[in-house]
């Protein structure tokens, strides 16, 4: 093997209460991607921090071909060729295209005023696009009109405008639909043929799979393990990270499946702002009803149509066989229509209040007396959730947004279950989580399910929707494309569907 | 917490200071002046900082005040009763303060400007009708009594209950204003820290969408809160009516706005929305009387206490940031 890219030995971290890492190691050969997976907290954040100039570790050394260095700052380590792509995407929004790719290092015609040299960063904005796949015409755009794929391969362009040498993917496609990630792949693809060397970070493991040459796996701040070639496989992934085996990922132990009930029924709904045809559908008790679509079919919007959050245009609602006006989210919730959102951190979760004010918020109709919250009740409420939901907190005065993406996702399904849910609609309902939270999740939807919950859960991760979907609706630019059950949920089906029946 | 130990020990040294100023100056005659200052300036803060604490911010608090002590002056003037008249002062607070908060909320305007705007209107509307022939821009106490003697003993026991001056010789007897302040605070302590609506408000303030999605009627609770604010600032209004000797339209409670919501921020309140405590508010709203007073009888001029204000409010968001970002260390 030639010299090593990059070269991480005996990494150490330790903050208040926690030690992230304990001597991990790793390293990366010109060109090659390297995937770095593990549970929530097991280091896998903490690592690419450490090695992109967030953070300084206590001990250990990193090398940059063969190279000591020592990053103070992410300034330093993007000027030598160290870029981390955020989770969250750190574009600025307001701005267009064009703008963020040069944000900070503009070319310019020189002298005293530094006059922007608008046709030279034109011409390059329009290679770099071109080298992740987005038209031209693009780079006008500003970015809060894009979509999250979108971004994602926005801050790849910028980061290939730079003398790039490890690029590291925080969680790249936790918001790209099947089509973005494809996408994606060839993008890496192309990065690696130029010998620009990834470390890439997901939980979603068939992704992984697809595009890590090597994998390093992390549990507990340690080196866990590493695979490559044909040992990569779920299985062995997921055995290194929990330390045990994970049966009955996708549970179906409690659901009676398709036959039940219709419980809630969208009669020609349209959503204000969106001309497309009106959609029918039906969520039947005791069913996971998956929803596939790319970004942008309209989904979302029609859930939260439902729930209440943007207006309906058209059609009705009927619960239980009886209409419903629902125009507000306070409607929806007090007829037992809940919706987990796809957004957490903006729509879930007040990140800076506490577990115990999460799991309050929307019950506190129920726990009020004139005397105020009566708060026996209410600790009784964080308790039995705390504990229902195996929710991983110090107690429930600990602020949210401390919490692993797991952990807070089970936040915001306590929420709701402590109110006896009629419908409960997924968004995304474990994105950004870890493996072991995940298996609990799911076990909790078929539970669910199991007590005649109309579970309608909509996702873009493909594994998730084959696994726990006993009925699939496809949309397809705000229509519905097409239903599959029973033999026809297959992958190849949910794809013709979603991009509108043409062949891929 | 931290935070009021902050202010709180801020108050200690400015009374320590106090103290040792000048011999009457920890005379209880005086004590109770600088709390009667204290009250009638929390009593705004607390309307500010609930504002505040839902993200939104209001300056036409002083306007407010002012407006609110020449409207109660003209109407004793036109024959109203003072017992009839201080609702109706109170109601006219009430309503700027719906109006601030549904232009708000429904027309989706920045509370900055829609409360700018209220600022320069209700100062304008407290000029108009303080214009014409008797009044000639000034309202005061002894021109409603002139006006109507029967005035004159529901108004001498409006000043005993409401300021605490003596019917009979005008002497102040008890800080009755710090403890309309208190009673205040604990029932706007009760709703913030006990209640369903005080959950909604530092949801609203850390999150409007988290809160939406929790089924919050957001703009309802904005309503309610500029509401609230603004039926305090005229409250306060009647207050400063009944303790001047005179109000004058052009001068009574401009800037008070920003001396509320300083003490806001003082007391914990983060402009950010969704902080800030009931009792944070009172300790808050006492600092700058005391500053006051300790420049008052060390004999300096008037014009250092902008400085000495200003100064203040700085050292306190400096050393408030820095707390800030030592427990903010985690991840």
């Amino acid at each position: 093997m030639s010299t090593p890219r990059l070269e991480v030995r005996g990494l150490r971290k330790q903050f208040p209460g926690v030690l992230a890492l304990d001597g991990v190691s790793l390293t990366l050969a010109p060109g090659e991607v390297l995937a770095v997976v593990g549970e929530n907290g097991a280091g896998k954040s903490t690592l690419m921090k450490i090695v992109a100039g967030i953070y300084s570790p206590d001990a250990g050394e990193i090398r940059l071909d063969s190279q000591p260095v020592h990053f103070r700052t992410p300034a330093e380590a993007m000027a030598a060729g160290v870029i981390l792509i955020h989770q969250e995407l750190n574009l600025a929004e307001n701005l267009t295209v064009i703008d963020n790719l040069f944000l900070g290092r503009e070319a310019t015609r020189g002298g005293v005023l530094h006059l922007l040299n608008r046709t030279a960063m034109r011409e390059q904005a329009t290679e770099l696009l071109a080298r992740v796949g987005l038209p031209a015409s693009r780079a006008r755009v500003r970015i809060e009109f894009l979509s999250p794929g979108e971004k994602q391969l926005v801050e790849i362009a910028r980061a290939l405008g730079t003398a790039v040498r490890v690029l590291i993917m925080d969680e790249p496609t936790s918001s790209l639909t099947q089509r973005e990630t494809e996408r994606l792949y060839g993008v890496i693809d192309g990065l690696k043929n130029a010998g620009v060397s990834i470390l890439y970070i997901s939980h979603r493991l068939a992704e992984v799979k697809r595009v890590a040459d090597r994998v390093c796996v992390l549990r507990d701040g340690r080196n866990a393990g590493e695979l490559s070639g044909s040992e990569i496989t779920h299985d062995n992934m997921v055995r290194r990270m929990v330390g045990r085996d994970l049966r009955q990922f996708y549970p179906q132990v409690h659901r009676r499946g398709v036959g039940g009930a219709a419980v809630l029924r969208l009669k020609h709904v349209r959503v204000a702002g969106r001309s497309a045809e009106p959609v029918s559908l039906e969520v039947r008790a005791g069913e996971v009803l998956g929803m596939a679509g790319l970004v942008g079919a309209g989904r979302t919007e029609l859930a939260e149509a439902v729930f209440g959050v943007r207006p309906l245009a058209g059609g009705t609602l009927e619960l239980n066989g009886q209409p419903v006006q629902i125009t507000a989210p306070a409607q929806a919730i007090a007829a037992g229509i809940l919706l987990v959102p796809e957004d957490r951190r903006r729509h879930g979760l007040i990140l800076p209040e506490s577990v115990g004010f999460n799991l309050s918020l929307p019950n506190l109709d129920r726990l009020s007396s004139p005397w105020g919250v009566k708060r026996r009740a209410e600790a009784e409420l964080h308790r039995t959730w705390i504990e229902r939901l195996r929710v991983r907190t110090p107690s429930a005065a600990q602020p949210t947004g401390l919490l692993s993406g797991g952990n807070q996702q089970k936040i915001v399904y306590g929420k709701w279950l402590a109110r006896q849910p009629q419908v409960l609609i997924l968004d995304e309902p474990t994105r950004g989580v870890d493996v072991g939270a995940k298996a609990e999740i799911y076990a909790l939807i078929d539970e669910l399910a199991g007590q005649g919950v109309a579970v309608w859960m909509i996702t873009s991760d493909m594994e998730e929707l084959l696994g726990m979907a006993d009925r699939i609706v496809v949309m397809h630019e705000g229509r519905i494309a097409g239903e599959l059950v029973g033999q026809q949920r297959t992958e190849e089906a949910v794809m013709q569907l979603a991009t509108g029946g043409r062949t891929r | 917490m931290t935070r009021i130990f902050g202010v709180l020990g801020l108050l200690v040294i400015l009374y320590a200071v106090l103290f040792n100023t000048h011999e009457r100056a920890g005379s209880l005659s005086n004590l109770i002046d600088v709390a009667n200052y204290q009250g009638r300036y929390g009593l705004i803060t607390l309307g500010a900082a609930l504002v505040i604490i839902v993200g939104g911010i209001d300056l036409s608090i002083g306007s407010v005040v002012g407006g609110a002590a020449i409207l109660f002056g003209v109407l004793m003037m036109d024959g109203v009763h003072p017992y009839a008249a201080v609702p109706l002062v109170i109601l006219f607070g009430s309503l700027i303060g719906a109006a601030n908060g549904l232009l708000i909320t429904r027309l989706r305007l920045q509370p900055f400007l829609v409360t700018l705007c209220g600022m320069f209107i209700i100062r304008g509307l407290a000029r108009i009708i303080a214009q014409p022939s008797p009044y000639r821009g000034t309202v005061s106490l002894s021109n409603v009594r002139e006006a109507h003697a029967a005035f004159e003993q529901p108004l001498l026991s409006l000043r005993y209950y409401l300021i605490g001056k003596s019917p009979s010789d005008g002497e102040l007897l008890f800080p009755a204003q710090f403890f309309l302040l208190l009673a205040a605070a604990a029932v706007i302590g009760f709703f913030l820290h006990r209640t369903a609506y005080g959950r909604y408000w530092y949801a609203i303030g850390h999150s409007e969408l988290a809160a939406k999605y929790a089924g919050v009627n957001v703009n309802r609770h904005r309503v309610t809160v500029y509401t609230i604010g603004s039926a305090l600032a005229a409250l306060v209004g009647v207050l400063l009516f009944l303790n001047e000797p005179s109000i004058q339209s052009d001068n009574a409670g401009v800037g008070w706005e920003l001396y509320a919501i300083l003490g806001a921020v003082l007391g914990g309140c983060s402009l950010r929305g969704g902080e800030g405590t009931a009792a944070g508010m009172v300790l808050g709203a006492m600092v700058l009387p005391v500053i006051e007073n300790i420049v008052n009888f060390r004999g300096e001029k008037s014009d250092v206490i902008p400085f000495i204000v200003g100064m203040t409010l700085l050292l306190g968001t400096i050393v408030d940031e820095l707390i800030r970002r030592r427990s903010r260390m985690y991840r």
